[in-house]
């Protein structure tokens, strides 16, 4: 009843293509956003921030940016650890290079040179399709954590290999270091995170992301329709990439602070950027913020039920938990390929005829 | 009655974070999954069994009893984050993580949080500089005092020179696996070896090629850096090139039961470094009947007596020493973090102690300063003995090179203050 086009007059091009065409929604989006922005900093503490919401935060900055390269271009990419390690390496060593420039021009500057990287791997690209692009983004996952690791440059030729964090301020507050307040670091990954999805947004829709689109559907029919697949490529893999190196700048500087190149940025986290995405939705900006909460949260529910409420051995339920992760993934792929986002959908169409379906 | 239900479970909660403000919280970042789990199981055993022979025989430390709190990490940093953070509010006294990565993380946000962490063995070596790393502690060795014990442990065979021989590194390429390596370059130029390195990666079942470059350039000795499944399958690999077992020797996570018993009696011989020899401590006994036989044993009970199931009760030990120092100094039963900070710094450990707790010795003789929260330094060699199963300690502890350690622990740890802006002194 509340929720329906009907009498929600459009009267301008404007306003009939904008994002939420049902009044409700976007009530829903601003409240959102206050809430986001005005209430949760108030309330957040430092396990809450530290467990929860910057992790889901910067893996949603992620899941977008291999949103709009798998999702919304259709290339695959094993890559995203390695290209989220750029993010963090170029981070660290602009902030220990030119340490009075402020951190959110490190962080954007680290996403440009991430771009740059990603679009430097995503040549191959123009040449091989599927699977073997899969493994040519594997390769640049191997290599540029081989190369974080073997020269020594990018960790200030520093004993353990490992890359700190310094502290960094914004407007006068710590938003990196130890004394950083959660709501802090919560704020900035916030504002990152809302910037992106917004631009991520705006480009899906335009020129470039129906160009994306038109690759991801049929590449042959793309070229003779006049899309210029190597510019539909190259520009899905660098802002792709633009998206992941924030991820991973915000990864290191705001929510670890010290990170090792191959715990962190292994294989392993291209998998679980990609498992978000694939179980959040393919093409779909909902999608891959629904795929990020829902494996960040998922392990941590998953403790907090186990452990703390049924005091049961932790080993049984880190053991637990892999189980019902695989379990939950192999039932998405079978009963919804299209991920939460489709489900999602589902929702709304049933809302909109409710309370009288035909 | 849903809002019953509600209310009854907030109030027990309640009843439960009150009563547990009473107790000595000890967290127990453990892993007890993962490919370091062959490691961290029997390590986190001997911790949570300790404290509970504690409970069970003297009701606590001076009195109060010690509620441990476990935290599975897999050896993962991100949820380690988790860990601290979860474990944090409930009242922490200290944190042992038994991981390199994980401490990295956690020097600075325990720094800021005023909770002390106590590193054994491993973690940064140059938080044995007090005056730098305040709350960070690692007695009573650390990775540059391995290096060095083992070093000297080669001297010692070869009639006092190493001249003109080579000597392999095979490490974890990890923050944990290259500590070493700035010892031991300094060793290298010292006693003029050459050193090769070779790294492999997490989480180590990939050393073939490594092994093969160890059988073309067939360097007199191996050294290795390695933790949980890398260990195996370098005892294994060892054994397949036919390198002899007496010149390859570990460090002391390189040195368990574990790690030697799938390679059969292939892996007779193989040395290791330890910090703790395994003996038959009364303590043990002690455990066995107050803890097994009371079916409180943590986990499954059948690591009792192993070599890291004693390590982790000496760390136990080491904590629980640390909690009675703080409470002599300051009066109280009901510690804080900080005076457990206190405890620490002002810790001494004796043979006499030692043997009044049931584990005549277990480690080395120490005694903490403000300057220096890294101990003695001091381990000895063990080699396996594959036919009666059995770890037999060949020397006694060996004090590593502290002319050449001091002045790479004082560089580090300036890089470190400059980099975030300490100055140095005792709190």
């Amino acid at each position: 009843m509340l929720y329906r086009e009907a009498g929600d007059f459009k009267t301008s091009y404007q306003a009939d293509s904008q994002t939420f065409p049902i009044a409700f929604d976007r009530w829903r989006y601003w409240a959102v956003l206050v809430i986001a922005f005005c209430v949760v900093p108030f309330f957040v503490n430092a396990y809450w921030a530290n467990a929860i919401l910057v992790p889901f935060l910067i893996y949603a900055i992620a899941a977008i940016g291999l949103n709009i390269l798998t999702g919304y271009c259709g290339q695959v990419s094993l890559g995203t650890g390695g290209f989220m390690a750029v993010g963090a390496y170029a981070c660290y060593k602009l902030m220990t290079s030119f340490p009075d420039v402020s951190i959110v021009i490190h962080i954007i500057l680290a996403g440009g040179i991430t771009a740059a990287v990603g679009a430097a791997f995503g040549l191959p690209s123009l040449r091989i399709k599927g699977f073997y692009l899969a493994v040519a983004t594997l390769a640049a996952q191997f290599f540029l954590v081989w190369m974080f690791n073997k020269v020594s440059w990018f960790y200030n030729y520093s004993a353990s290999g490992q890359i700190n964090a310094p502290e960094r301020f914004v407007a006068g507050i710590a938003v990196t270091g130890p004394n950083t307040a959660p709501w802090a670091q919560y704020m900035i990954c916030l504002v990152f995170l809302t910037i992106c999805a917004l631009i991520a947004r705006n480009l899906t829709r335009g020129t470039i992301g129906r160009s994306w689109m038109a690759i991801r559907d049929m590449d042959i029919a793309a070229e003779i329709i006049g899309v210029n697949p190597l510019k539909a490529k190259l520009t899905a893999f660098a802002v792709s990439s633009f998206f992941i190196g924030i991820s991973g700048a915000l990864f290191f500087a705001v929510y670890l602070g010290a990170v090792e190149v191959g715990e962190a940025f292994g294989i392993q986290k291209s998998f679980l950027v990609l498992f978000m995405i694939i179980i959040g939705g393919l093409g779909s900006l909902f999608g891959s913020f629904a795929g990020a909460a829902f494996l960040v949260l998922l392990p941590v529910a998953l403790k907090v039920i186990g452990v703390d409420l049924l005091g049961w051995p932790t080993d049984l339920v880190a053991h637990l938990q892999l189980v019902i992760v695989g379990a939950l993934i192999m039932f998405f792929l079978i009963k919804e390929p299209h991920g939460l986002a489709q489900l999602w959908r589902l929702a709304k169409e049933k809302l909109r005829l409710w309370p009288f379906p035909y | 009655m849903k809002m019953k239900t509600l209310a009854a479970m907030a109030l027990a909660g309640s009843m439960t974070a009150g009563t547990a403000m009473a107790d000595l919280v000890i967290p127990d970042l453990s892993y007890r999954t993962g490919p370091y789990a062959a490691g961290g199981t029997p390590f986190s055993d001997g911790y949570q069994d300790y404290f509970a022979l504690l409970n069970a025989r003297d009701g606590g430390i001076g009195g109060e009893s010690v509620r441990v709190i476990e935290c599975e990490t897999a050896y993962n940093t991100e949820r380690g984050v988790e860990c601290y953070e979860a474990t944090k509010g409930e009242g922490a006294l200290i944190y042992q993580p038994l991981s390199t990565g994980i401490t990295y993380q956690l020097i600075p946000k325990a720094t800021a949080d005023n909770i002390p962490l106590h590193t054994m063995g491993y973690g940064r070596t140059s938080a044995a500089n007090g005056e730098v790393f305040n709350w960070v502690f690692n007695y009573p060795a650390n990775y540059w005092d391995a290096a060095s014990v083992a070093v000297n442990y080669l001297l010692d065979e070869n009639g006092g020179s190493l001249d003109g021989k080579t000597i392999a590194l095979v490490y974890h390429n990890s923050a944990y696996g290259k500590e070493p390596i700035r010892t031991l370059e300094e060793l290298s130029a010292l006693h003029g070896f050459t050193l090769t390195q070779l790294a492999v990666d997490h989480p180590g079942q990939e050393q073939k090629s490594q092994w093969l470059q160890i059988r073309r350039e067939r360097p007199d000795y191996v050294l290795m850096w390695g933790w949980g499944v890398m260990n195996q399958v370098a005892v294994q690999e060892a054994a397949n090139i036919g390198f002899p077992m007496e010149n390859f020797i570990g460090n002391w996570w390189a040195g368990a039961e574990h790690d030697v018993t799938p390679a059969g009696m292939a892996a007779n011989g193989y040395k290791s470094l330890n910090m703790n020899p395994v003996a038959d401590y009364p303590v043990l006994a002690e455990i066995q009947t107050l803890v097994h036989e009371a079916g409180n044993a943590a986990g499954d009970g059948s690591n009792l007596g192993s070599v890291l199931y004693v390590r982790g009760m000496y760390a136990a030990m080491l904590a629980a020493e640390a909690i009675a120092k703080a409470q002599d100094i300051h009066g109280v039963a009901d510690v804080t973090p900080a005076m457990v900070r206190d405890g620490m710094e002002a810790l001494e450990i004796t043979e006499a102690r030692m043997a009044e707790l049931g584990m005549e010795g277990i480690g080395p003789e120490f005694a903490v300063t403000c300057q220096n929260h890294g101990g003695a330094g001091q381990g000895l060699v063990q080699q396996w003995n594959a036919s009666s199963g059995i770890w037999e300690p060949l020397t006694g502890f060996i004090s590593p090179d502290a002319a050449v350690i001091a002045p790479l622990v004082a560089e580090d740890s300036a890089a470190f203050a400059a980099e975030s802006g300490i100055t140095p002194g005792c709190l």
